[in-house]
């Protein structure tokens, strides 16, 4: 298990498929979340800023007096389940604990803004496990003390399981906080037939025949990623510099008229209507467009690379049934279980064995179910290759909240001109 | 005793009112200007400073989605007026008793949740849409021509989102004028043009004044047009503060470019008062 299998179809899936609706979803409560930050602003809480590695004993220090409490609230995205929660209803019969399972995290900005007063007031979120993205908030959840340290001594099945990358991922090395949920890629999705060639290079992006027909992503890491790769620097290393340049690459991108417009989860929808022909893409979308819409669209991941991003599980610091959600945490990485969540949710698999698990699925399943499912376990957008995975690239670590400022500062203007 | 209850009684009619004003409008407004004047961030929570270079910034990097915003609400304005004025003065003046019918079905679509009826129009009008699909095909149009992301995309929804607001005042003020008035008009030789110029348009000008104050500050404010039929060359101020609420949590900012936008409007419309003079707008409102 050396090599991450990116090879797994699991990840391809995921990579194709969830975000669509989950994105979608977000886009309209934004404009009623829009209402509770309004009311919630005069109330921002401070945060204890802590470092991010823990003390040595905060493990068994915070273990030390957890018991079982027989139930875990879980606070997911929506779409990332199976609506039946076999999985959750495997977990109760075995164990005892029954779940509540709850799909209200809809965009990280608001999620942390939502939770973060509770977190610093020391009392409950009323969730005893959360997935949240990597990313600025994740790093501002770190920051702030509001995670659990994990006891990995409770994860046997995550040991065992899962791949080598999801173990050593950089906003959370070592998986002191968090687990994988799933993951997925950030690559260019487009239309062959329209484009008329193949794409295979960011700087296809920049190519001025395509005016007016690039779609980029509105989400100001995602864009400057991008014009980060395509200048040959790697996000994750990035220095302010760098970002200065990459936004003039990107400024040069708009100007010369190539970019139609910078898009939230909506793109795979212009994609669909022919508003762009070529577009970042989160990896999942384009494989479920095509199955749902009969579309042909191609997902890449480009020469210059791709940025990977994981959702991840995480107990709430001050969660009542920790012990709880650590053992339902454990249980997804089961082989089993992390198989069958992937073949719902079709993003990238955390669990190469997963891979193999699929395909003796398959081997059970007949007529259509066969078909997917076989399908499922060769695409690479659910276990992307080790090539593959070569390629890809992480995020730049912005829990610095003046470096996130001025990060902002620099790439807002392109997407708000 | 019966005195003193004369005395207390208008200040207990007004009372359920302004405590609605206090609770949600005086406290919030309170509370975003202090916080427009803090500094922090999310993490470690933001502080008051009476930081109001805030501001400064804040006008400094956004002048141009500012002074874009006014000018897309004026812009929609004026076609506003000039489409609604038509359609009020046929319904007024033709619609016999078939008025009241007229006047639902020009309400008819906007039962349908703002959002979601600007969506449709993204639906209608994209780039291989029902609309421009058979023009393309039929050699027309380009393939690249496109309508959605453009300025005019951004205007024309603010137009058809806000028209009732322009219609219904305006067909107010001319459902009032004495048709008396209008065939004393005419009995005295004023050709149809002079009519309308110098009897049926000015007793109209309340309504039209009422309708400009309902849609001229909304659309420039509005950030759902924007955001669903145009581009980033479009963005309106109103997209600049939920971002910079929303998307990263920098209040402080958000707050003074509301407060700044407020001031505009508010400026804009004691302005235009002025100019009209206030004692129609009285007159207005008192119906």
């Amino acid at each position: 298990m050396s090599t991450p299998s990116f090879s797994d179809p699991a990840l391809l899936r995921g990579m194709t498929q969830r975000r669509f609706g989950r994105r979608d979803a977000l886009r309209f409560a934004g404009l009623s979340a829009f209402g509770a930050a309004l009311s919630a602003c005069g109330v921002s809480g401070q945060g204890k800023p802590a470092a991010s590695a823990p003390p040595p004993d905060a493990v068994a220090k915070y273990w030390a007096d957890k018991t079982k409490g027989g139930h875990v609230d879980f606070a997911n995205w929506p779409l990332y389940m199976d609506p039946k929660h076999p999985e959750l209803k495997k977990f109760t019969a075995e164990t005892g604990i029954t779940v509540t399972y709850k799909e209200v995290i809809e965009d990280m900005g608001p999620w942390f803004a939502k939770v973060q007063p509770q977190l610093a007031a020391h009392q409950s979120i009323g969730y005893d496990l959360m997935v949240i993205t990597n990313g600025v908030q994740f790093g501002q959840f770190v920051n702030s003390g509001f995670l659990a340290p994990l006891d990995h001594s409770k994860l046997p099945n995550f040991k065992a399981n899962a791949g080598e990358a999801y173990k050593n991922e950089a906003f959370d090395k070592g998986n002191v906080y968090s687990i994988p949920w799933a993951s997925g890629l950030t690559g260019i999705a487009y239309d062959p037939e329209k484009v008329g060639r193949k794409i295979t290079k960011l700087t296809d992006l920049w190519d001025t025949s395509l005016k007016g027909k690039v779609g980029m992503f509105q989400d100001t890491q995602e864009l400057g990623n991008f014009g980060m790769m395509v200048l040959g620097v790697d996000p994750a290393k990035s220095t302010a510099d760098d970002w200065r340049k990459a936004a003039d690459k990107l400024k040069e991108q708009k100007s010369a008229g190539i970019v139609r417009n910078y898009y939230d989860q909506s793109y795979i929808d212009a994609l669909g209507k022919g508003e762009v022909w070529v577009t970042q893409a989160w990896s999942g979308d384009v494989f479920q467009k095509n199955v749902s819409d009969g579309t042909n669209f191609q997902f890449v991941i480009p020469e210059e690379g791709a940025t990977i991003w994981t959702d991840n599980m995480a107990i709430p610091i001050t969660a009542k049934n920790p012990l709880d959600a650590i053992t339902l945490m454990d249980f997804f990485y089961r082989v089993e279980m992390s198989a069958s969540l992937a073949e719902y949710i079709n993003y990238v698999c955390p669990v190469p064995a997963a891979q193999e698990q699929i395909k003796k699925d398959a081997a059970k399943a007949s007529g259509d179910d066969k078909a997917y499912l076989e399908d499922l376990a060769t695409s690479p957008l659910l276990f992307p290759t080790a090539e593959d995975y070569k390629k890809t690239r992480y995020y730049r670590d912005l829990s610095n909240p003046s470096e996130q400022q001025q990060y902002q500062q620099i790439f807002e203007p392109i997407v708000l001109g | 005793m019966g005195r003193v209850r004369r005395t207390l009684a208008p200040y207990l009619l007004i009372l359920p009112g302004s405590l609605w004003l206090l609770l949600f409008f005086v406290i919030p407004m309170a509370t975003m200007l202090s916080l427009s004047l803090q500094q922090g961030d999310i993490v470690n929570g933001y502080v008051f400073t009476g930081h109001w270079q805030t501001y400064v910034y804040a006008v400094t990097d956004y002048k141009t989605q500012l002074v874009r915003s006014l000018m897309y609400g004026a812009i929609a304005t004026v076609a506003l007026i000039v489409i609604s004025f038509p359609v009020a003065h046929w319904i007024a003046f033709y619609g016999g008793r078939r008025k009241p019918t007229y006047l639902f079905l020009l309400l008819l679509p906007f039962f349908v949740s703002f959002v979601l009826r600007t969506i449709s129009w993204r639906q209608i009008l994209t780039d291989d849409g029902p609309f421009l699909r058979p023009l393309k095909e039929a050699g027309l149009l380009e393939q690249n021509f496109h309508i959605l992301g453009t300025q005019f995309a951004v205007i024309a929804g603010l137009v058809y989102n806000f028209l009732p607001f322009m219609v219904l005042p305006v067909y107010v003020a001319l459902e009032r004028i004495d048709p008396r008035l209008v065939e004393a008009a005419r009995d005295l030789y004023a050709s149809p043009s002079t009519t309308f110029r110098k009897v049926i348009f000015p007793l109209a000008l309340p309504g039209v004044f009422a309708g400009v104050l309902m849609t001229f500050v909304p659309a420039s404010s509005d950030y759902v047009n924007s955001a669903v039929l145009g581009s980033s060359t479009t963005t309106m101020i109103g997209q600049v503060i939920q971002a910079q609420y929303l998307t990263n949590s920098n209040y402080p900012t958000a707050s003074a470019l509301s407060f700044v936008l407020m001031a505009v409007l508010l400026i804009g419309v004691f302005a235009y008062a002025r100019a009209l003079g206030t004692e129609d707008v009285m007159k207005v409102a008192a119906r």
